[in-house]
């Protein structure tokens, strides 16, 4: 077994996964009977791979590139693509030039810099807690009742996105709303009728943490599972030698598990990235002085918003896909330059 | 476990607890009991919540439902399933999901059971095609994606195109899952043994035959394990259908508390918001708690490969 693995386990096309870790191998086994070309394996190539791809091509990868093509046009999508002028680079020169854009840019940018940081440590601490919280002797046993905490811990990530926006919405509501109700009960009267999403301080801060609420449970199972698959030899030959857990945990659980790191990292900053449902649901607008507004809601209102501009919606399609790709080259970078390759076999 | 290494701790077969582990041990469960309210108090204040009525909302955050407690008890969740159309949205979301969930998986089976098995030109390509669809965001599609369905007609209706139609949103949901459910999928076939095949084909069992009658029952654990990460990801999808299926009535569930929110202004039927809430939640987190084991066992799997 190798660390090698790439994890496939994101849901139904909503989050895209990472890039695998290699291609799939040039020559699969050979069959036999591939070389005659009868009546039922033409039919059953043409349907398997056909109707498949046909979907696939006609309603994915033809969007994608005629995305490209859109950005670099002022068409509106009322008459016919031929008809609309070429502006080629100017969408994107005026995406560079607008303060909005720019903006909703660099909260994405915040976002991938802290969603994945935060989400994966709290992951990894519940992970470790879990798997090492049971007595020293004997084989590396989990803590008490871990069967429950997961259970409860996936939660959140089997609610649908929008209905968590909203349910935090009404959760974080300035008068009605659990939270204040809570810090108001123990006496921090400050709280009455604090409007978290609606201060510019705390909307970018509490957006996050609603976010973080949605997926630290998915990648702690996630977590779990890749340290149970490390042999228990290991953490034996590491106890003997003496080490405590803490020392364990950072030296040893971490290292071992990197590349599941690496995968979470990359999941999670392509959904910061994106954000769109979260966002739209605690902010439609934005948030105050837009501090909560991201790239793929300007992108959004752009395109269906009234005015149609799909030439421009496109260009930004195109920078959030540039920048999504950015982000995962850098994470695979920064792992490959720290090591990642060759520290972690067993 | 550990046959050959013959430490002596592991002669002691009743399990010591030193002034550490103990120490350890509290922690870990003040740390996980922490994490457990903040997960399930805000599910349980939002269902509390949903037996209240709307002054009664506004009235305190804390305090349990009373108006409703008599006889009314589920007039939010009567409220929010007739008049909220949650009835026609909760339908709408089966149809359409439930129809995707079929096709996805069946066509995914067969494009990653041809991809593991079989080997031709241009296998590279259509890898590197699936990579991309895992790759790139879906709003880069969203624009010309509303175009591609304006443009093609609905097969039995002519003069109607597909965009707005379910059928169209269907076609959508299958395209967008497919790259993940032929990767999860391809990775299963590789794994099952050839003999049986070839079995199969020495008793003269055809392409067609040998998929749908040996390897695709085979591949049944592979196929439940994608099959809940589909569902949870069709279920939750909101993009598509707000960008693509904009007909009130043929909204899902998403949408239908997207729109309900939207409305919300001081004169909204909080309670029944809130009765909304809690029907979108309740189904997934039934089946959630069904299938949990198969679940954890599709992420370990999905760790381990």
């Amino acid at each position: 077994m190798t660390t090698e693995s790439t994890t496939k386990v994101e849901g139904g096309g909503d989050i895209p996964a990472a890039p695998a870790a290699g291609p799939i191998p040039a020559n699969p086994p050979k069959r036999r009977r591939g070389g005659r070309w009868t009546f039922d394996k033409v039919s059953f190539m043409a349907v398997f791979l056909g109707v498949p791809l046909i979907i696939y091509l006609g309603l994915v990868i033809y969007p994608f590139i005629q995305a490209v093509h859109y950005s670099f046009t002022n068409w509106r999508g009322f008459e016919p693509i031929s008809q609309a002028d070429y502006v080629w680079f100017d969408n994107y020169i005026y995406l560079f030039n607008d303060p909005k854009f720019m903006q909703a840019l660099g909260n994405n940018i915040l976002l991938a810099i802290f969603l994945p940081l935060i989400t994966i440590i709290l992951a990894l601490v519940l992970a470790i807690v879990i798997t090492m919280g049971g007595p020293s002797h004997g084989n590396v046993r989990g803590i008490k009742g871990a069967g429950f905490y997961r259970v409860v811990s996936f939660f959140p990530y089997v609610i649908p996105g929008i209905v968590i926006g909203f349910m935090w919405r009404l959760l974080l509501d300035p008068s009605a709303g659990f939270v204040n109700g809570i810090l108001t009960a123990i006496g921090l009267e400050q709280f009455e009728n604090f409007a978290w999403l609606g201060d510019a301080r705390t909307a970018m801060p509490v957006s996050m943490f609603v976010i973080i609420w949605g997926f630290v449970g998915f990648y702690m199972l996630l977590f779990i599972a890749a340290i149970k698959a490390v042999p228990a030899e290991i953490y034996e030959a590491v106890r003997i030698d003496g080490a405590g857990r803490f020392v364990t945990a950072v030296r040893v659980t971490v290292p071992l598990i990197r590349d599941n790191i690496q995968t979470a990292y990359i999941y999670m900053g392509i959904m910061a990235m994106d954000a769109f449902i979260y966002m739209s649901a605690l902010n439609p607008r934005g948030g105050p002085q837009f501090t909560t507004l991201v790239m793929s809601q300007e992108l959004f209102n752009t395109a269906f918003g009234g005015n149609n501009l799909w030439g421009r919606a496109s260009a930004m399609g195109v920078v959030l896909a540039g920048v999504t790709l950015a982000f995962a080259a850098v994470v695979f970078l920064v792992n490959r330059l720290t090591g990642g390759k060759d520290t972690v076999k067993y | 476990m550990s046959t050959d290494t013959k430490a002596p701790l592991q002669s002691e077969r009743t399990v010591k607890w030193s002034a550490g582990d103990k120490a350890f041990a509290t922690f870990s469960h003040v740390v996980l009991v922490v994490w457990a309210l903040l997960v399930v108090g805000p599910l349980i204040w939002t269902f509390m919540t949903s037996f209240k009525t709307s002054s009664e909302i506004f009235a305190s955050a804390l305090s349990f439902p009373q108006e409703l407690l008599d006889g009314r008890i589920f007039e939010n969740y009567v409220n929010a399933w007739t008049k909220g159309n949650f009835g026609t949205y909760f339908l709408n979301t089966i149809v359409v999901v439930g129809i995707a969930m079929v096709l996805v998986m069946l066509l995914g089976a067969m494009c990653a059971y041809v991809l593991a098995r079989h080997s031709f030109p241009g296998s590279q390509l259509i890898y590197y095609l699936m990579l991309a669809g895992l790759t790139f965001p879906i709003f880069l599609a969203i624009v010309p994606l509303y175009k591609v369905l304006q443009s093609l007609p609905l097969p039995w209706a002519p003069g109607q195109s597909l965009l707005g139609t379910h059928t169209g949103l269907i076609l959508t949901y299958v395209a967008f899952a497919l790259p993940f459910t032929v990767f999860f999928l391809y990775a299963f076939f590789k794994t099952l043994p050839d003999e049986i095949a070839e079995a199969a084909a020495v008793d003269g069992a055809g392409e067609w035959t040998t998929f749908f009658r040996i390897m695709l029952p085979m591949a049944k654990p592979g196929i439940a394990s994608v099959a809940i990460f589909n569902f949870l990801g069709l279920w939750n999808q909101y993009l598509l259908p707000v960008a693509l299926n904009s007909s009130e009535p043929k909204y899902v569930l998403a949408q239908g508390i997207a729109r309900f929110a939207s409305q919300m202004g001081y004169s909204t039927d909080f309670g029944a918001l809130f009765a909304a809430v809690i029907i979108t939640v309740v189904p997934v987190l039934v089946i959630y708690v069904l299938f949990q084991r198969q679940l954890q066992g599709s992420v370990s799997q999905g760790t381990m490969k």
